[in-house]
């Protein structure tokens, strides 16, 4: 009996079948592992936001919800824009090599225009939110405080333009969001594309 | 590299019985040589568990059992889940496989008197395993909270309470609520995805140990491990491992083909599979015109509403559909057959089990009708057909002319 076995044959099938066997047990899987992946519900709540911001006073913010996020938008006072210029050198990364925003937001303020700033309200340490603090020296920041964000989960300290200090755990600047304006008082978060509006 | 695996073997041999039970339970348990068409369907119902376990786990990351949700999240995985309508078209249509692969692992079982001595706790187990899974099946078909789910809830349950003196109250603890209600939907959610699949998957493992200690039957209903070689092991064996496993495997090919198609093509299966009614949410406030359970209820059902209520109860009925399930447990003692195997029974036998397939079949035809007049005295007689392969088959296998059984198995 053993000695009529075509072994080359027998191997070569015993391999034609594992792969057959393999490419459907793949194929199998994947409505499961698709099934896993964001939802069609899930989706469409990271759809674009549109914000209408006419109403911020200079010197606030804002927070909308964009992608189950809170994305924060300031109108800052020109005071506050001056103050952005001087205290590079306390700053982690000032000039924003970092890519944490889309090339038109790579400037000295990280905005489009320069007075609003959108910014992902998401700590780059541990995924806190931290906590806006538009005030200058307040007795519990200190005296060097120009206003920003204070993470209150580890301490981390933001500026104005969302520029992390030295020293501190989060290890970049907050991410700033794609976004464009539909007009001079509307935004839209999360889609920069030029053609057309969504 | 081989002697690294042959120590690591060893390691884990000398800890753990990783090889004597593979022995044991594949490349040395010996199956009779001449299985056939109707040995395919007690590997395709493992197949099918796993099927359901694995498209149940899925389902249950997106499901939601809640009264208010439960529907909507069922439509969620149809519509939103990326390709969750495979998901939930794999565990619908494994339901129904499920119940087409046991009924004829259990019709080989009387055809070839696999549940004769020694047999009878093998036979047993898988009746008990058969119960699990109907109770599975009716629990699990409530969650998606369609009119079908709810109303045949209502009616399954109303018949505990048809039970003399306790059954109102009977009612009232399984569903935990007046009326069946998102109490009740969550206890058969907790019921459906932990505690039966638990019960089956431990009572299963128990089937494999009693079959492996007793030995497969076979199409001529003799002991092959009467004629065993020098070597100890039956003549007329071959080993599970790799001999059955690669003939097993094509078989799972076929029935995925089938099941695939099934999925694809016809999740429905034209009504039987997935009511119409069902794809309409649960209204407590209006019954659909035309109830019937799922097909695979249907000869019971039938039987059920063929008894007229007895002394004004419906009780009789409701006892007569109990005993039409139970009945099966007694099955190694009703025979009195010379032999097993329907091979070697005379022709009283299969004028029996003919009429008992015909009888289980038009039954499950006529539980889908609305219970007209005629209907309902076919039933009735189809009723007695059914019950009569089993009340007198102690008669009937004892005179019936059976052929001499071969020493040996016979193969074509």
């Amino acid at each position: 009996m053993t000695e009529n076995v075509d072994q080359s044959k027998r191997s070569m099938l015993l391999a034609a079948t594992a792969a057959a066997g393999g490419v459907a047990a793949a194929g199998a899987g994947v409505p499961f592992v698709m099934s896993l992946m964001p939802s069609e519900r899930a989706k469409a709540a990271g759809a674009p936001v549109e914000v209408d911001i006419s109403a911020i006073e200079p010197g606030t913010m804002i927070s909308v919800e964009w992608q189950g996020k809170p994305v924060w938008i300031v109108r800052r006072t020109p005071e506050m824009l001056e103050l952005l210029a001087k205290h590079d050198g306390d700053l982690a990364d000032p000039s924003s090599s970092v890519p944490q925003q889309p090339e038109y937001c790579n400037n000295q303020t990280r905005s489009i225009k320069p007075e609003v700033l959108v910014v992902l309200g998401v700590c780059t340490h541990l995924g806190c939110s931290p906590t806006f603090r538009p005030e200058v020296s307040p007795a519990d920041l200190g005296a060097n405080w120009a206003g920003g964000w204070f993470c209150p989960c580890h301490g981390s300290r933001f500026d104005l333009a969302a520029r992390v200090f030295k020293g501190v755990p989060a290890p970049t600047n907050l991410i700033i969001p794609p976004h464009k304006y539909l007009s001079e008082t509307k935004l839209l978060i999360g889609d920069d594309s030029t053609k057309g509006a969504a | 590299m081989m002697n690294l695996l042959t120590k690591l073997l060893g390691w884990i041999d000398e800890r753990f019985p990783l090889t004597s039970t593979w022995k044991a339970h594949a490349s040395e348990y010996y199956a009779p040589k001449n299985f056939n068409f109707w040995y395919f369907f007690g590997g395709l119902a493992l197949l099918v568990l796993v099927i359901q376990i694995v498209s149940g786990i899925f389902l249950t990351m997106n499901y939601k059992p809640d009264a208010l949700f439960a529907f909507a999240s069922v439509e969620y995985i149809m519509r939103d889940v990326q390709l969750g309508w495979i998901l939930r078209n794999i565990h619908s249509t494994g339901a129904s496989m499920f119940f087409i692969v046991i009924y004829l692992h259990m019709f080989r079982g009387l055809m070839y008197g696999s549940y004769r001595k020694p047999r009878e706790l093998l036979w047993i187990i898988g009746m008990i395993i058969y119960l699990a899974l109907m109770g599975e099946a009716f629990m699990g078909y409530l969650l998606p909270w369609g009119q079908m789910s709810f109303w045949g809830a209502q009616v399954i349950v109303n018949l505990f309470s048809s039970v003399p003196f306790v059954g109102p109250d009977l009612a009232i603890l399984i569903r935990g609520d007046f009326v069946v209600s998102d109490i009740t939907l969550n206890r058969f959610f907790a019921l459906h995805v932990v505690a039966i699949p638990l019960i089956l998957v431990l009572i299963i493992v128990a089937h494999l140990v009693a079959l492996h200690e007793v030995g497969s039957n076979n199409p001529d209903g003799i002991e092959i491990k009467k004629n065993k070689g020098p070597d100890g092991h039956p003549l007329d064996g071959i080993p599970f491992f790799p001999y059955m496993v690669v003939k097993d495997a094509v078989a799972a090919v076929a029935f995925l083909i089938v099941f695939v198609t099934v999925v694809f093509f016809a999740p429905d299966m034209g009504g039987y599979f997935l009511e119409y009614n069902n794809f309409v949410p649960a209204n407590p406030m209006k019954t659909p015109e035309h109830i019937a359970p799922v097909w695979y209820f249907t000869p019971y059902y039938a039987i059920l509403r063929a008894v007229p209520p007895l002394f004004g109860s419906q009780f009789p009925g409701v006892v007569a559909m109990g005993v039409a399930t139970v009945i099966f447990f007694a099955l190694p003692w009703l025979d009195r057959g010379q032999v097993k195997s329907i091979r070697y029974r005379g022709p009283i036998y299969k004028a029996f089990l003919a009429s008992f397939v015909v009888s289980f079949v038009g039954l499950g035809y006529l539980g889908l009708m609305p219970a007209t007049e005629l209907y309902t005295w076919i039933s009735r007689v189809l009723a007695v057909v059914y019950f009569a392969f089993f009340f007198l088959m102690p008669w009937y296998t004892k005179i019936d002319k059976c052929k001499p059984e071969p020493d040996r198995v016979t193969s074509k």
